[in-house]
């Protein structure tokens, strides 16, 4: 008996042995070294950083800059799932509900569908070159040729720093909303079509059909799409890095956090202090999951 | 089965954190420890011919950035002079666009590669470097005999500003190759065609502006919006010709209300006022590239640039457009510096690193880029001007380098330049985003200057941040 559960337990053992270490090799111990150059004033090209313990925290606290990002990053994080769920829950209801018959999607659906998902076929850093052509400030920008041409002054879409966030936010939005419709769809599909039947049947309107029905059995769906969302918010690096003035900019008008960690690190070689705005960041990230899935913690409904 | 012998999560972190694969591991993406002294080897007596020492068997690594200039110079100029004297050196030549992310790894492995040219947006902190002491310290080169001539030392064949900028602590340890020269860049075709005059007093340049604005041919000025650096470069240069080349000094210095000085506050309100009344349409979204190609469609008057300006638009150029530039005009009509007045600057930096296996052979290797050959072949090459005193003599160059080369010539010894970018990032890129907000109008002069001077007191007092002084 004991000799097997020892058997058992070297058999699944062996099994798991290599993932584990290179998890840890690969996962864990980067991540460890990060909170041990936190502390140390390393500037990338020297062998033996010193330690300074918690002071680069500290100077985190008054890091302007970092703290602008950090406001960037939690206006993303308010805005960037609600918009993109929005949106994608109009269009998924629309491409699967939204016929005349109430339980089958709009003429053309699958053509739309096709549509909504192409922009998560493109690479992040396309797109971001992309959308620098469209938001181009002269008479050869996509938007602001047709402006001109009628006669409008051209908009500062990614110079002028009042704006130049919310033209960020447009693009992950763009990029976001056709991966979300694909999957609301799926959550639609799993849902009994005899129940919205049977609603229609009692003379349901589509808006009660829509707020009574859909959105509470694809709730599951919903705060899965909430939190792959808050994960993006929390980074939105690539977009703001290839696509905005001066990686971040103007005026640090567009900064994440994730640009301060690369540019204090690769800009301005201070390793250990990119680190420890690492480590915030980090406790950030850790923080916005933990509440999110507390928060959206809700009685699973059994169909 | 009632006690099934687990281990609970707790125990299993516990167990993980004090298995010493953690040690193991640290060499991961921590800095390695410094690698075992292996120079055992009996130095190579230095002579006239050889005066640092080449040890002959030992190679030579060289990194080049492929920017601007390309690479071509390198293994078709300077290292075949090289090799012409030291058959017996393998040259590795390497190239890249990042140099960072290719030798910063290489740094802190501690086997950085002989020569880099470590330039380019993506270049290494020369702060960081010099900081932890891995820039060779280049005074011997120096007093070194120049390449050309036993007689005559380096020191006296280059620009004294190269040593001036180059020096880190006191120790002289980057050559910057090539001489920048920077003004407003015009067609003289466009001036010629228009009978506008080149103006020599700021009144005169306002009322240029407002003739070309009127004549509605095209834009009077702009710059390279997506990169506000363009526009601080005029405003600090104006600055130092109203109030002498000590207003950059204190300004390098980080000394307290070093931005507030009065030659500031004009030289912003003056470049405000540009901003807001004689940009080009878009100005503040275009890059260099987009910016120049405009004045080379003849949709914009001016623009400030350095002297690279003309082989960077070689394809795009019409034919005739005649580049040339004009200094910043006289302001106040009480300048500290009179009409004339340069920023020149020695660029494309060169670098031997300390800990390389090789520094002898990297210091000859920038004594052989220093001869007046490779300089003046260089030259005619990449259409510049290097800071070999006389390489380019009697070579036909260009229309804009040309001006260049008169301006510079004219200037004599009133040329100005700045440190403080290139010694604190953090303060270049908040000049940058200061400098395109009181472009557009975001800032007003004094906000502006306030903001800066807020920076820098910022990193005057972080500890963390190595000081530099001039």
């Amino acid at each position: 008996m004991l000799f097997n559960r020892y058997r058992r337990g070297l058999f699944i053992a062996s099994f798991l042995a290599a993932p584990v270490i290179l998890y840890v090799i690969y996962v864990i111990s980067p991540n460890i070294q990060a909170f041990y150059m936190a502390m140390t004033d390393w500037r990338g090209v020297t062998a033996t950083p010193n330690f300074i313990g918690l002071d680069n925290f500290q100077r985190v606290l008054g890091d302007s800059v970092f703290w602008k990002a950090v406001t960037h990053n939690l206006g993303l994080l308010v805005l960037l799932p609600a918009i993109t769920i929005i949106i994608a829950l109009f269009f998924a209801y629309l491409l699967n509900l939204g016929g005349d018959k109430g339980v089958s999607g709009i003429r053309g659906s699958t053509f739309y569908r096709v549509v909504f998902f192409f922009p998560q076929v493109l690479a992040v850093t396309i797109v971001a070159v992309l959308f620098q052509q469209v938001f181009r400030p002269d008479g050869s920008g996509m938007l602001n040729g047709p402006l001109m041409a009628l006669g409008i002054e051209p908009v500062g879409f990614l110079s002028n720093s009042g704006i130049a966030f919310w033209s960020v936010l447009g693009v992950l939005v763009w990029q976001a909303v056709g991966f979300y419709v694909v999957l609301f769809s799926a959550g639609l599909a799993g849902i009994p079509r005899d129940v919205f039947e049977a609603a229609q049947i009692d003379g349901a309107s589509r808006f009660t059909l829509f707020f009574r029905i859909t959105l509470p059995l694809l709730w599951d769906t919903v705060q899965v799409a909430w939190v792959y969302l808050g994960i993006l918010a929390m980074d939105a690096f690539a977009i703001v890095w290839v696509m905005t003035l001066q990686q971040g900019g103007p005026d640090w008008s567009t900064t994440v956090m994730a640009a301060e960690i690369y540019r204090n690190a690769f800009g301005y070689f201070r390793f250990g202090y990119a680190s420890a705005l690492g480590v915030v960041m980090f406790l950030f990230t850790v923080g916005f999951a933990i509440l999110s899935l507390r928060l959206s913690r809700r009685e699973r409904i059994e169909y | 089965m009632s006690h099934t012998p687990q281990i609970s999560r707790r125990e299993l972190l516990r167990g993980a954190a004090l298995v010493p694969v953690a040690g193991a591991l640290a060499a991961c993406a921590t800095p390695a420890a410094p690698p075992a002294s292996t120079s055992s080897a009996v130095p190579v007596a230095t002579s006239a011919a050889n005066p640092f020492g080449v040890d002959a068997k030992k190679p030579l690594e060289v990194w080049i950035f492929d920017g601007g200039f390309g690479q071509q110079y390198a293994t078709d100029i300077h290292q075949p002079l090289f090799k012409s004297k030291y058959a017996g050196v393998e040259i590795k030549h390497n190239s890249t666009k990042e140099i960072t992310k290719v030798l910063q790894p290489r740094f802190a492995g501690g086997n950085p590669p002989e020569v880099i040219d470590n330039s380019g947006a993506n270049k290494m902190d020369f702060g960081a470097l010099a900081q932890d002491g891995q820039l060779q310290d280049l005074s011997p080169l120096l007093d070194a005999p120049s390449w050309d001539d036993p007689n005559v030392k380096v020191r006296d064949t280059i620009d004294p500003s190269v040593i001036e900028i180059g020096t880190y602590d006191g120790k002289f340890s980057v050559v910057g190759y090539v001489n920048y020269i920077h003004g407003i860049w015009y067609s003289q075709k466009v001036f010629k065609d228009n009978g506008w005059e080149i103006p020599k007093t700021w009144d005169e340049f306002l009322a240029l502006c407002e003739t070309i604005k009127k004549s509605g041919k095209m834009a009077p000025f702009t710059y390279a919006g997506k990169h506000p650096q363009y526009a601080y470069e005029p405003l600090l240069t104006m600055a130092a010709k109203i109030g002498g080349k000590d207003v950059l000094r204190k300004i390098d210095n980080l000394e307290d209300g070093a931005w507030k000085q009065e030659a500031m506050k004009t030289a912003a309100e003056n470049m405000a006022e540009i901003g807001s009344k004689y940009l080009l349409q878009g100005t503040a979204g275009l890059d260099h590239v987009q910016t120049q190609t405009a004045q080379n469609k003849y949709q914009v008057a001016m623009l400030p640039c350095g002297s690279w300006l003309e082989n960077e638009q070689k394809s795009t150029t019409p034919e005739g457009f005649d580049y040339a530039m004009f200094p910043i005009p006289d302001i106040t009509g009480s300048d500290a510096m009179p009409y004339g007045t340069l920023h020149t600057q020695p660029g494309e930096e060169f670098m031997v690193s300390a800990k390389s296996a090789h520094p002898q052979a990297g210091m000859e290797y920038l004594r052989a880029m220093l001869s007046k050959k490779a300089a003046g072949e260089f030259s005619t090459l990449v259409k510049t001007v290097t800071v070999v005193k006389g390489a380019s003599e009697g070579l036909t160059i260009s229309s804009g380098v040309t001006s260049a080369s008169a301006a510079v010539a004219a200037a004599g010894a009133n040329t100005v330049y700045y440190r403080a970018f290139a010694w604190y990032g953090p303060l270049n890129d908040e000049a940058k985003a200061a400098t395109g907000e009181l472009m557009t109008g975001g800032l007003t002069p004094d906000a502006y200057l306030e903001r800066m001077q807020k920076k820098a007191d910022e990193i005057k007092n972080d500890s963390s941040i190595k000081k530099y002084q001039r």
